[in-house]
């Protein structure tokens, strides 16, 4: 060996020999995968943010029309003593007469030149102004008898003339609309009495039927994953801390308690629509408890999330130096005083961070709801917490799931416009818990 | 070791404050402690020597049941502080934490203000009844471990932000605030630079007034210096216990012998 070494000719460090080359060569290739890889990664994430931004921001605009209606007393009053129970026998289809009425009126006093029938013309209204009209007339009987200037929302093919989804070629082949009512519309929107805003109730209003897109909205698919979210919350995060405490800092290492760590972890892959079949069989069918209510769809994400809770609160438990365990032993605190005195609060961003992950994972879970029945079609608001846990809601994903099952092509935007609100909440949670982890963090 | 500074201080008192009989410790199958018979001196420094493994750390951790916390370790025998046998169904070893003070390897000060790390262990045992008693009490802690002075200013800042040395002297504060009556130190200089290492043995020298000290050291200079009785463990058996001043000029055994000339080891 010596004389090897010895009798090898002297090589300048100037120039690279075969195996420094080869090497560079390698990490060169490998530097080049990783950079393709990253890009690959970004352009798909690109790919998905702009093409559902495009389709979704519209959703979150929509077309109205500005009229002055005549709540003429001989529809809406017919007995004149302005009760509301004796009201309330009028129902919708006695409102969309006085609303279309004023609407051909509205548009004759402004002189446009149009020769749609009367049914035409109030097909131009969405189906669900004539019900805005008559609750606000059911809440105030006074204003019989009066006129009042209402925006009322157009139809979903007017409205997506205006989105650019519907034009005069595909108006002549649609059954829902005409050019001449498009050219009608086109020419309301000069004059100012149509015109597309900011639609604050796509967030706030319940879902509508599959006939009036415009008027469908996330109100209730949101609260229903608040209160699911709630749910979730209240018993995942003490459940899982306590378990994690215990299997981490007091359990015995034996074989039973290998045996829960390895289920534990193998409870984390479990495919969510198992969790589905098991919350319909138990909390449904065994238990009793009502369906599509917020508070089945929250025990069942509860059981999905546990496990991510607790392989995060123990792998942050473990990264807690045991020098700090050893040293609140060590002055003569009991063990539980070291763990909650010490091991706890330094373990406590991550214990943050993972709980937040998992509920934003279960926020984003669709597949166990469909089988207890969250996919249902709900309008009522569910009342506040806690009985309102038991009323039937929709949630965020079902509502994304059920708007893209409907043949409507307006519910394309809702679909991707839901799609953005779900990201905005899970990317709010996520920098909640960047937020948090900055915050608490402490090196020791 | 010519430049070995003998400690010629006598013993003062004979009490014993711990006595071990035939302790035997199991690390599963592992039999690390074998027949261990010691006797630890009421306000005495006793020094545990010997090579890397050879279980003086394991015996010291025995001590004040510090091995009850890893599961696989197993403890026979009879360990008694002041005539009680603290391996007893009876004994909490929280009681016995309280009594017998330990300070670490590596400074490990609680990721918390300066005091709030002093007074933890006051606050635990409820030694002190107010804000005033606990004032003191830290007060009284800081200046025993001859940290006071550097840190009388900044007991709000966090015990993590001090040097090595005022981290371990930090630590020694919070053992002794409880009131020990026994101190153990595993190795408590071997984190530390010549001059927080002086510094430290200085005070076990002061604490020595008050408690029983046992420390685990590695530097048969330090324990020559800082001990009155030296114990020489090797491959976990006790092979001589006796005067320092005796082991280190005149041992009985060849084998400690051959370790303080660094033969073995």
């Amino acid at each position: 060996m010596t004389d090897a070494t010895a009798n090898a000719p002297a090589r300048s460090l100037f120039t690279e020999d075969a195996r420094t080359k080869k090497r560079n060569r390698a990490e060169a290739r490998f530097r080049a995968y990783g950079l393709a890889a990253v890009i690959v990664g970004l352009l798909a994430l690109v790919m998905l943010l702009v093409s559902i931004l495009s389709n979704g921001m519209s959703a979150f605009r929509q077309t109205f029309l500005t009229i002055p209606v005549e709540l003429t007393e001989a529809r809406l009053d017919p007995q004149g003593n302005r009760d509301p129970a004796e009201m309330a026998a009028v129902t919708t289809f006695g409102y969309l007469p006085v609303l279309a009425q004023s609407y051909i009126d509205h548009v004759e006093s402004l002189g446009i030149e149009h020769d749609l029938s009367p049914q035409a013309m109030a097909a131009m209204i969405s189906g669900e102004a004539p019900a805005q009209l008559r609750s606000l007339v059911l809440e105030d009987p006074s204003l019989v008898g009066q006129t009042v200037t209402l925006r009322v929302l157009v139809s979903g093919r007017i409205d997506g003339f205006f989105k650019g989804r519907v034009t005069m070629a595909s108006a002549e082949r649609d059954a829902n609309v005409t050019p001449e009512q498009l050219q009608l519309a086109q020419a309301l929107a000069e004059v100012g009495v149509i015109e597309t805003r900011f639609n604050w109730s796509f967030v706030t209003a319940p879902d509508a039927s599959g006939q009036r897109p415009e008027a469908a909205g996330l109100g209730v698919a949101i609260l229903g994953s608040f209160y699911m979210m709630l749910v979730v919350l209240v018993l995942s995060l003490p459940i899982g801390v306590a378990a994690s405490i215990y299997l981490e800092e007091f359990a015995p290492k034996n074989r039973l308690t290998d045996l829960i760590e390895v289920n534990i972890s193998n409870l984390a892959a479990v495919p969510s629509i198992v969790f589905g079949i098991l919350g319909l069989a138990i909390f449904i069918n065994f238990a009793g408890l009502p369906q599509s209510a917020p508070i089945v769809g929250g025990l069942v994400l509860t059981l999905m999330t546990l496990p991510t809770i607790i392989i995060a609160t123990r792998a942050s438990l473990r990264a807690v130096p045991p020098s700090i365990r050893e040293a609140a032993l060590g002055v003569g605190a009991s063990k539980m005083q070291a763990v909650f005195h010490h091991v706890l609060p330094l373990a406590a961003p991550g214990i943050l961070t993972g709980t937040i992950i998992g509920l934003a994972q279960a926020l984003g879970e669709t597949a166990p709801l469909l089988l207890i029945g969250m996919v249902a079609f709900v309008r009522d608001y569910p009342a506040a917490p806690p009985e309102g846990l038991f009323d039937p809601a929709s949630a965020l994903p079902v509502q994304v799931y059920q708007w893209t099952q409907r043949s409507d092509p307006a519910f394309v935007e809702r679909a991707s416009g839901a799609i953005i609100v779900l990201l905005v909440f899970l990317i709010v949670m996520n920098a909640i818990a960047v937020l948090l982890r900055r915050r608490f963090e402490r090196r020791w | 070791m010519n430049d070995m500074r003998m400690t010629e201080r006598g013993v003062d008192s004979k009490n014993i404050k711990m006595k071990a009989r035939k302790v035997q410790v199991f690390y599963g199958t592992n039999h690390a402690i074998k027949d261990v018979d010691v006797d630890i001196e009421d306000k005495t420094v006793t020094a545990f020597i010997g090579p890397s493994g050879c279980g003086k750390s394991t015996f010291l951790r025995c001590l004040n049941r510090m091995n009850d916390t890893i599961d696989i370790c197993r403890v026979e025998g009879e360990i008694t502080l002041d005539g009680e046998d603290i391996y007893d169904r009876k004994v909490d070893p929280v009681q016995l934490r309280a009594k017998v003070g330990m300070v670490f390897q590596k400074p490990n000060p609680f990721p918390k203000s300066i005091y709030d790390n002093v007074a933890y262990g006051p606050r635990i045992h409820g030694l002190a009844r107010g804000k005033a008693e606990l004032d003191e009490i830290v007060e009284k802690s800081l200046r025993r471990a001859a940290i006071w002075n550097e840190v009388k200013d900044r007991l709000d800042a966090p015990g993590t932000g001090l040097s090595g040395g005022q981290q371990q002297r930090l630590c020694i504060a919070r053992a002794i605030a409880t009131g020990p009556e026994v101190l153990l130190m595993d190795e408590p200089c071997s984190a530390l630079d010549p001059i927080a290492t002086a510094q430290v043995e200085e005070l076990i020298d002061e604490l020595r007034e008050r408690f029983s000290v046992v420390i685990v050291t590695h530097s048969m200079q330090q324990a020559a210096r800082v001990s009155q009785k030296t114990a020489f463990f090797h491959l976990g058996n006790l092979v001589e216990y006796g005067e320092t001043s005796k082991i280190f000029t005149n041992p009985d055994d060849p084998r400690t012998e051959s370790y303080i000339t660094g033969r073995i080891g």
